[in-house]
């Protein structure tokens, strides 16, 4: 840290708190009055070791599912990106039919965790009714997910050489009805979000990612796309059914004519997904192939050709918050796997947080933190450093969400005067 | 921007490192219905190239993505893998490169390329403190991941006597092959 002179006098660390998101990350926010010079972003709070049990204790299919567990929410990303690349590494070829159940599955995901975003967004700028709203629209979509996989979240469907659970005609009528009913709130949700004015104070020109530093910190996802980058693993290469469809990466410019890369854009984008995912699917449902499932589906002789399978892969998925990959090789004669390493988006995306938090203040913290859709996995701390003063307190989660709550309720009242 | 094919790539490679390229790998493979190709590419170099060999990436891509810095421990030596993405933003265009170097165990050092590509500096610090390997002028010197009170010259990803051998107390590992 530059300024280690000024903060070595005063520190007072005051409990844990969580400036967006329910999981575990330190902000050092340096702010002046009330801007926000410098943040440093302090991670490591959750670090489970998974990548070490897979190399050292677990079997190849047993890290499915601890694959599944790296995330919470992007629990059919992990597994996706880990199945293509053990797939790879060991030269099994999953049916057609299974590529498109996975997407099916990875595109349900989608419009959940967008869905999950947008909520948790409007209640990080104050507006409570909408947050209630929007996680009332999320349950149909994860009353799917229980449907077709049994679970509301751990799907468990992905299995190396294809899926665990075939999505049969019987089950269509189902999908087909909700998704029926995202594209008959769509507009209702777009307006609530895009058209509200004090939504738009809140996020116009806030929180802003360049497209050059976009490129240069590797931001992926929606909030890479939200800056100009084009960059969409769905559309860049060919893996699953989306190989077969033309997916076309969605920049903010689609709808509002101009790239800002603002948190506005970010929401932009993460709702025109929202669309494309429901288009996705429909197509899935319409040109799913019949046959197998699994390429084998005897577990025991799986299990065999991977402890003979020597090689290496990388499986790359585009999950809701960016680019997940996976690399794995595999060496004949071991049970587990040689090398197992895992990146998810947020890893990335943080990297851009104090890029965005520059200028900003300190009222925009929760919001533009929100904005990169961050996950982590629970105790969050920031820390303010006051320039003049050489004061460090550390706020509580209450105290930083109840300045962005005022914030609105004042530019509301500016508007509504 | 000029796409060239995964052949096109390597010999511009071979072209740009002369002697210090050893080895290359085209992995491709057809993919659901339609039968796309997913194409991958793997280059091997001398780690004196390393600098000239990114700043090669470069040339083929203005912003290249590296996803992520991987390590394995091969017993005498340490084998780090950069694994890029060029191409991208165009339809099933983009290319995985993997940049291969293997160091030996004696001389544990690799310089930065965050003045290149300053978003690198996340997987730098990780490769640092999980597998001892040194960033020569690495601009953040701290640790990621590991807490500060981690015993210093333990690296978790070793599988050597340097490995968290000392810190298992639940679960031992698997025996080794």
């Amino acid at each position: 840290m530059k300024n280690e002179g000024m903060e070595t006098t005063y520190t007072i660390p005051v409990g844990p708190i969580h400036p967006a998101l329910k999981e575990p990350i330190r902000l050092d926010l340096k702010v002046d009055g009330e801007e926000i010079v410098d943040v440093d972003v302090i991670v490591g709070q959750v670090h489970r070791g998974i990548e070490w049990l897979g190399m050292n204790r677990n079997n190849p299919i047993q890290n499915i599912y601890l694959a599944e567990r790296v995330c919470g929410i992007c629990s059919a990303s992990h597994p996706f990106a880990y199945v293509m690349a053990v797939e790879q590494a060991a030269g099994i070829t999953p049916p057609e039919r299974a590529d498109y159940i996975r997407v099916i599955i990875a595109e349900i995901e989608r419009i959940h965790s967008h869905l999950l975003w947008a909520g948790v967004a409007a209640h990080e700028v104050g507006f409570d009714s909408v947050f209630y709203l929007v996680w009332r629209v999320r349950e149909k979509v994860m009353d799917l997910t229980e449907y077709l996989t049994g679970n509301r979240n751990s799907k468990a469907m992905y299995q190396i050489g294809g899926v665990r659970r075939d999505i049969t005609e019987e089950q269509f009528p189902q999908i087909r009805k909700t998704l029926d009913y995202y594209q008959t709130i769509f507009n209702q949700l777009k307006t609530v979000f895009l058209d509200d004015r004090t939504i738009r104070m809140r996020t116009k020109n806030v929180g802003i990612l360049k497209t050059e530093d976009a490129l240069k910190l590797l931001v992926c996802g929606p909030t890479g796309r939200a800056s100009g980058v084009t960059k969409d693993v769905r559309q860049d290469q060919a893996y699953g059914a989306y190989a077969d469809m033309d997916i076309k990466a969605i920049t903010p410019d689609v709808l509002t004519g101009t790239v800002v890369g603002d948190i506005y854009d970010r929401i932009v984008v993460r709702l025109l997904e929202v669309k494309q995912s429901i288009e996705i699917i429909e197509r899935c449902l319409d040109e799913i192939p019949p046959g197998a499932i699994l390429a084998e589906p005897k577990m025991a002789k799986v299990l065999n050709t991977l402890k003979k399978a020597e090689g290496e892969g990388v499986g790359r998925h585009e999950a809701p918050r960016g680019e997940c990959i996976h690399y794995v090789r595999l060496e004949s004669g071991r049970e587990t796997l040689a090398i197992w390493r895992i990146r998810a988006p947020t890893y990335v995306n943080l990297m851009a947080v104090p890029t965005m938090l520059k200028g900003a203040q300190l009222a925009d913290v929760p919001i533009v933190f929100a904005s990169i859709d961050p996950c982590i996995s629970c105790t969050n701390r920031a820390i303010v450093v006051d320039l003049k003063t050489k004061m460090k307190t550390l706020l509580t989660d209450e105290e930083l969400h109840q300045l962005c709550v005022e914030k609105t309720r004042r530019l509301s009242n500016e508007l509504a005067r | 921007m000029e796409i060239l094919s995964p052949e096109e790539i390597v010999e511009s490679f071979k072209a740009a490192l002369g002697s210090n390229f050893i080895d290359s790998k085209i992995y491709q493979r057809e993919i659901a219905v339609k039968r796309n190709l997913f194409q991958a590419i793997w280059i091997y170099v001398k780690r004196q190239a390393f600098q000239p060999a990114v700043e090669h990436i470069c040339k083929l891509q203005k912003y290249p993505h590296l996803s992520i810095i991987s390590s394995s421990d091969l017993g005498d030596s340490v084998e780090l893998i950069y694994h890029f993405t060029i191409y991208y933003g165009q339809h099933l265009k983009e290319l995985s490169l993997g940049l291969c170097l293997n160091l030996p165990k004696n001389d544990l050092k690799i310089p930065t390329i965050t003045d290149i590509i300053p978003g690198a500096l996340f997987a730098e610090r990780e490769t640092q403190e999980m597998m001892g390997v040194e960033v020569v002028g690495i601009p953040d010197n701290r640790r990621l991941f590991l807490p500060e009170d981690f015993p210093e010259g333990v690296y978790p990803w070793r599988k050597d006597e340097k490995g968290p051998h000392d810190l298992l107390r639940v679960l031992p590992g698997r025996e080794k092959k």
